[in-house]
């Protein structure tokens, strides 16, 4: 009985299959005309009902279809995923997925337009988003992403349900918040999606609801009801006139005013006996006579008519000239705009931490330059106009040791030592052979290394070339810590917050710790008492100077790394360094990296107000400082009393 | 007094007899006015020549005298071409678009004109309006007082802001570099009204003149000479009395000068002023003979280079800085100038235009250390020579 | 006798070190007052304070029959007010003659204007008397860094004579000096005292006890004692502070 049962089934079953081929290909014929002569506007029936049927293979049939892979069988008109290769044909059956070999003329292949095509991969994408592999999951995410569509949303709120991955279901239940700012189907739906993101920082945001606030500029008489009216443009301050009557004229308002210039070319082609419109053409030197003579041609009618100011002033009094908001929904604009404030006022808070951290890295940058300076103008009173060149002369060791070794980062292990030795060696040398004897004589003194400064500048040119020499930065420098969409640092600065952290405390380590650091602060303070008590103040002085132009050599490589290296390096950073050592205050530390941090900051945020123009950041920046000095003249952290000196 | 301030100063009449015995042989032997063995572009060299001495005269005034080494008289220096440029240039372009709208059938409106200028001098950075500091442009006279007030102005508030904090020495330098520095940097950029750094150009072109430029570079040269010789005979007056005396005691010892009631601050930022001064009125010469001016020529570096000169030629003497700025800059131009002959070495050939500048810094090193009174150190010399016999 | 200079309750502190502490101290307008005090005690400080050189942390300066505040004036503008000072070192100018310097110091206008318009004419008679008084007729026109050490010190004196001050404040004037050039000194020193008031920073006793006027002893930068020489020398708490305790 049973078997009996079974077979009836069977048979049942058969006949169904004989009727058609399979689930699938059922819908599709019960479509086909529309999958036939498939048209954006009438095909959604059909591709409704095939993604919604539930079935696996609709997913595979719709990927060839979308793709042009869908055949249609002349002999019956039965619907096949097709592959042609030079004649034949590779049919296969979109429910079983049975091949049958046969020749193209056989079948007809299916191409439908574009729109069609976006109608399919719409629908197409429900079943990426609940697809196994995490990977094409994401990728439809992406591609939600950019470029979304109404039709996305109800697919990728029903995906959120099953989704497993965690990180993928935030990106999911993310992205349907951002669809449901555009395309939620109530406006009471959209508004709630848009106050959900308010103050979120991500760019999508923000694109998202920008299109939101898109305006069109409208000229007319009266504003027409349910206008959703983003402002109303007052004459003289958000339009000009000229602007103003532009406007009108393009609207169809009002008739087009001719320009002066197209005014005296009318006038050149109307000249008559050496008169036009009865002024004599030497008179017409002022605007007024121009107008009257144009006034007389266009009374005789031989010219377009002059359209006077008085009715430029009618026209712009009788209309109204007005920005509307292309989307309808007033609450949905003004909740966006809140929306936007909040996210901006969140975007200027991080803009300040991401110019905090600017400013951090250039006032270590300038610190790294000045360190040297400070010691030998601060702790010997030496000023050394050629510090910038030590520090050219450290770069350009940069990149001759990644001449010789190609590993970057290598090289750099090797140059940063090489760079101290070689500049501190010049130092010593300048010390020796000119500072020693000058002594006392701080303007010769500055004088003196100024010569050096330009001979080094110059023989570096003579050397190098005068083209910029790459030292590029190791690989693992390359990027940017990114915290947020407005905050990220690069690498290669937080490398020279580093290198400057580490020269302040070797600097303080040395000065504090070691023989040569009291016996330099000895020498500071009383030369003559410290040469009494067994001090040599001409071995200190020239190890200080050596210190000092070391340092130089250091921070050149660390400047190489991201500025250019050429024979001007140093110029481009020497103002600066002084700048800093003289706020920050002579001879302490402390001053020059509070200088620094004044410096890099103020430049920093000079900049910021004035984005545009970084001549003109710097050249505030320095009438800041002049005008500084008016106040504290010491520097900032200024000694006091006799030690100061005078 | 006129005889005897005279014979207290042999060294200035020397000084006026050859200045003028100078210019009448160069007008002998130029082009224009005799037998043209002078060229005009050699004559053109000697008369920027001349505005560098006066201008050196007014550096050491102020670093030689007074001590205060000042890296900003360059600056001022090419303010005044600055300002006598902005007039050049002005009436310049009006000539030239006056004569190119002449032929149009309809007269141009003054609104069409002063487009036309505006548009023709400031199309390079992309503008066709006057700035304001434009205002005066039209007037050679209005424009002449700012060639004294502006580099005047600017010296009085820096000189003012600098001295009453009592910044001194190498502070003083450092701050007056930044000052420079901001001046050149606010110059460089478009929208800073002269151009950026484009500068002002074809000022060799005098305006309603039709004489050969042969002829002005003359007229050029004497205007030189006459404010070199009574730069000269000024800063001698100003120098040789009291005044002096107390300018030099500041140099030497600021705090007693200032213990003996003189109110110290009042004196330097006269000196700065009146100094920032002449160099203006040497720039608003210089510039004509050159023909253009823009940033590059103010920064800091030029202001260094007239310390140079003076130092070369010898600081605390008048004609010392006429010596080192007419030896050193006419050096300069010989050697960069590709004249000089390279010196082969077999396995490098020494160019002069890449070794001059090495060599210059390093003599300026020499320089410092062992002749710190540079060239007019020599005439000491000789001096002491002829009393020793 | 009415009095010239009155310093009252004045305090000044170099990086919490107090220099001068609520020091008081008058002086009147034809006086001769001798200030001594161990290393450290502020003699300089005070005087930095009265010449405007050093401001105060709190307290008053008060000038002259007008009652004026020399506080918030500039050193120059002290000076011209009548107060003059001679340093420890001989300052004279060393590229300039004697005569010049002399000139310089001469009491005619300060300002820029009236130098630049300044001719000697009859002060050339003025400046060789006073010359003649400190001895230097003879090296008139001798650059003045090429004069003996205590012919700079004289050269200085001259200069404050020059400037016809009413309070002269000196320091340390008899330091290497010869016997014979400091008895000059004396004389000079107590001459110029008829007629105005005159402040001497001294170390040494012999030359105090020799211009014979009252002493104030500065301590820790304030008075610890004042009378005559014999009365301070005999105060304890002097000779504790001077022989250490």
């Amino acid at each position: 009985m049973k078997r009996l049962l079974f077979a009836c089934l069977a048979v049942l079953a058969w006949a169904s299959v004989g009727h058609a081929e399979g689930p699938l290909q059922d819908i599709l014929q019960e479509h086909r005309a529309l999958i036939e002569k498939p048209s954006r506007k009438t095909i959604s029936p059909a591709i409704d009902d095939i993604a919604s049927s539930g079935l696996d293979q609709a997913q595979r049939m719709m990927q060839a279809w979308e793709a042009k892979n869908l055949w249609q069988r002349a002999e019956d008109g039965l619907f096949f995923i097709g592959k042609a290769q030079g004649q034949a044909l590779t049919l296969t059956d979109v429910d079983t997925g049975e091949e049958i070999e046969t020749e193209k003329s056989a079948a007809d292949q299916l191409k439908p337009n574009a729109g069609v095509r976006r109608l399919i991969s719409s629908a197409l994408v429900q079943f990426q988003l609940s697809d196994p592999n995490e990977a094409r999951r994401l990728d439809a995410l992406e591609s939600i992403a950019r470029r979304p569509e109404a039709e996305h949303l109800a697919p990728l709120q029903a995906s959120i349900e099953g989704e497993e991955n965690r990180a993928i279901r935030a990106r999911k239940e993310r992205l349907v918040k951002l669809l449901s700012i555009a395309f939620a189907e109530t406006p009471e739906q959209r508004v709630e999606a848009i106050n959900g993101v308010s103050g979120d920082l991500n760019l999508e945001v923000r694109a998202a609801l920008n299109p939101l606030l898109a305006t069109t500029r409208k000229v007319t008489d009266v504003i027409p009801a349910g206008e959703n009216v983003a402002k109303i443009m007052r004459l003289g301050e958000d339009i000009t006139r000229d602007e103003a009557y532009a406007a009108l004229v393009e609207a169809g308002f009002a008739t087009k005013r001719l320009t002066p210039a197209a005014i005296k070319d009318i006038l050149a082609a109307n000249i008559v006996d050496g008169q036009v419109g009865g002024v004599p053409v030497a008179d017409l030197d002022t605007p007024e006579a121009r107008d009257e003579a144009y006034r007389a041609l266009a009374a005789a009618d031989t010219v377009p008519p002059f359209v006077s100011a008085e009715e430029v002033d009618e026209k712009l009094r009788t209309h109204v000239i007005y920005d509307a908001y292309n989307e309808p929904n007033g609450d949905v604009t003004k909740a966006a705009q809140s929306a936007l404030k909040a996210i901006d006022l969140n975007v200027g808070l991080n803009q300040a931490a991401d110019l905090g951290l600017d400013a951090l890295s250039l006032a270590s940058i300038y610190f790294l330059a000045a360190i040297g300076l400070a010691i030998t103008f601060g702790v010997m009173g030496v000023i050394n106009m050629a510090h910038g060149e030590f520090i050219m002369m450290g770069a350009y060791t940069g990149y001759v040791v990644q001449q010789v070794i190609p590993n970057h980062t290598l090289s750099l292990v090797v140059a940063l030592p090489l760079a101290f030795i070689i500049t501190f060696a010049a130092g010593v040398a300048m010390e020796r052979l000119v500072i020693r004897k000058l002594y006392h004589r701080p303007l010769e003194t500055l004088l003196a290394t100024f010569g050096i400064s330009i001979a080094l500048q110059q023989l570096a040119k003579n050397i190098f070339g005068t083209q910029a020499r790459p030292l590029t930065a190791p690989g693992w420098l390359d990027g940017a810590w990114v915290l947020n969409d407005v905050v990220s640092i690069s690498y290669i600065r937080i490398a020279i917050f580093v290198l400057a952290l580490c020269f302040l405390f070797l600097f303080l380590f040395i000065m504090k710790k070691t023989r040569l650091g009291l016996e330099t602060r000895a020498v500071t303070q009383n030369p003559r008492m410290a040469s009494s008590m067994g001090i040599n103040p001409d071995k200190v002085n020239m190890l200080t100077f050596g210190l000092g132009s070391g340092i130089a050599g250091i921070a050149g490589v660390a400047i190489g790394l991201f500025a250019k290296v050429t024979s001007e390096l140093g110029n481009d950073y020497i103002v600066q360094s002084f700048m800093t050592v003289v706020v920050g205050g002579v001879g302490n530390i402390w001053g020059t990296l509070a200088g620094a941090a004044m410096i890099g900051t103020l430049q920093k945020g000079i900049e910021w107000l004035n984005p545009s123009n970084t001549l003109a950041a710097q050249t505030f920046m320095i009438i800041f400082i002049i005008i500084f000095i008016q106040f504290r003249p010491r520097g900032i952290v200024a000694l006091k009393g006799r030690a100061a000196g005078d | 007094m006129g005889k005897s301030f005279l014979k207290n100063h042999p060294t200035m009449l020397v000084f006026l007899a050859l200045l003028a015995l100078f210019t009448l042989a160069i007008t002998v032997f130029s082009e224009a006015y005799g037998s043209g063995l002078v060229s005009t572009s050699f004559v053109k060299t000697l008369g920027k020549t001349l505005c560098l001495c006066l201008v050196a005269i007014a550096m050491d005034v102020i670093w030689g005298y007074a001590g205060i080494l000042s890296l900003g008289h360059f600056a001022f220096f090419g303010l005044g071409g600055y300002m006598i440029g902005m007039w050049l240039m002005y009436e310049r372009t009006k000539e030239v678009v006056l004569r190119s709208l002449e032929n149009q059938t309809i007269p141009p409106t003054e609104t069409e004109i002063s487009d036309a200028i505006a548009t023709q001098i400031f199309g390079v950075v992309g503008s066709s309006d006057f700035p304001l500091i434009w205002s005066f442009a039209h007037s050679l006279t209005l424009q002449l007082i700012l060639v004294v007030a502006v580099p005047g102005i600017l010296a009085l508030v820096f000189g003012w802001l600098a001295f009453r904090s009592r910044v001194t020495g190498v502070y003083l330098s450092i701050l007056t570099q930044a000052m420079t520095l901001a001046l050149a940097l606010y110059l460089f950029q478009n929208d800073s009204g002269l151009r950026g750094n484009n500068g002002l150009s074809g000022l060799q072109n005098l305006p309603h003149v039709t004489a050969p430029q042969s002829e002005i570079s003359m007229w050029f040269l004497w205007a030189s000479a006459a404010a070199l010789g009574f730069g000269y005979v000024f800063f001698t007056m100003m120098l040789s009395g009291k005044f002096g005396m107390v300018v030099k005691g500041i140099r030497d010892n600021e705090q007693r000068v200032r213990f003996l009631g003189y109110e110290v601050e009042h004196y330097k930022l006269f000196l700065f002023t009146v100094t920032a001064i002449v160099a203006a009125v040497a720039g608003a010469l210089y510039y004509p003979q050159a023909g253009i001016i823009n940033p590059a020529e103010i920064m800091p570096i030029a202001s260094i280079y007239l310390a140079v000169w003076v130092a070369i030629g010898g600081r605390g003497r008048l004609y010392g800085a006429v010596i080192g700025a007419a030896f050193v800059s006419l050096l300069s131009t010989w050697f960069t100038g590709g004249q000089a002959p390279d010196i082969p070495l077999g396995f490098y050939t020494i160019s002069w235009v890449d070794w001059w500048q090495v060599l210059l810094g390093i003599s300026f090193v020499l320089v410092t250390l062992y002749a710190p009174k540079g060239i007019g150190g020599l005439f000491d010399l000789l001096k002491r020579k002829e009393v020793q016999k | 006798m009415s009095t010239l200079l009155e310093v009252s309750g004045v305090s000044v502190s170099f990086d919490g070190f107090k220099a001068i502490n609520n020091l008081s101290f008058q002086i009147g307008k034809a006086e001769l007052r001798a200030v001594i005090g161990p290393n450290g005690a502020g003699k300089t400080t005070f005087m930095d304070i009265i010449t405007g050189k050093t401001k105060p942390d709190e307290g008053r300066v008060i000038w002259g029959d007008r009652s004026i505040s020399l506080l918030g004036m500039s050193e120059a503008k002290i000076a011209q007010q009548g107060v003059c000072r001679k340093f420890q070192k001989p300052t004279v100018f060393e590229d300039q003659s004697v005569r010049d310097n002399l000139m310089m110091a001469l009491k005619r206008g300060r300002s820029v204007w009236d130098v630049l318009k300044y001719r000697p004419g009859a002060d050339n008679a003025r400046l060789e008397q006073l010359a003649d008084e400190i001895g230097l007729l003879s090296e008139f026109s001798r650059p003045s860094g090429e004069l003996s050490h205590g012919q700079k010190q004289w050269l200085e004196i001259g200069m404050l004579l020059a400037q016809d001050p009413q309070l002269l404040l000196v320091d340390e004037p008899a330091a290497g000096m010869t016997p014979s050039e400091r008895e000059h000194t004396t004389n000079l020193l107590v001459e110029a005292a008829k007629t105005r008031a005159v402040v001497v920073v001294e170390h040494d006793m012999e030359f105090i006890r020799r211009l014979n006027c009252k002493v104030t002893v500065l301590h820790e930068g304030s008075v610890l004692a004042e009378g005559s020489l014999d009365h301070v020398t005999s105060n304890q708490e002097v000779i504790d502070v001077y022989l250490g305790r």
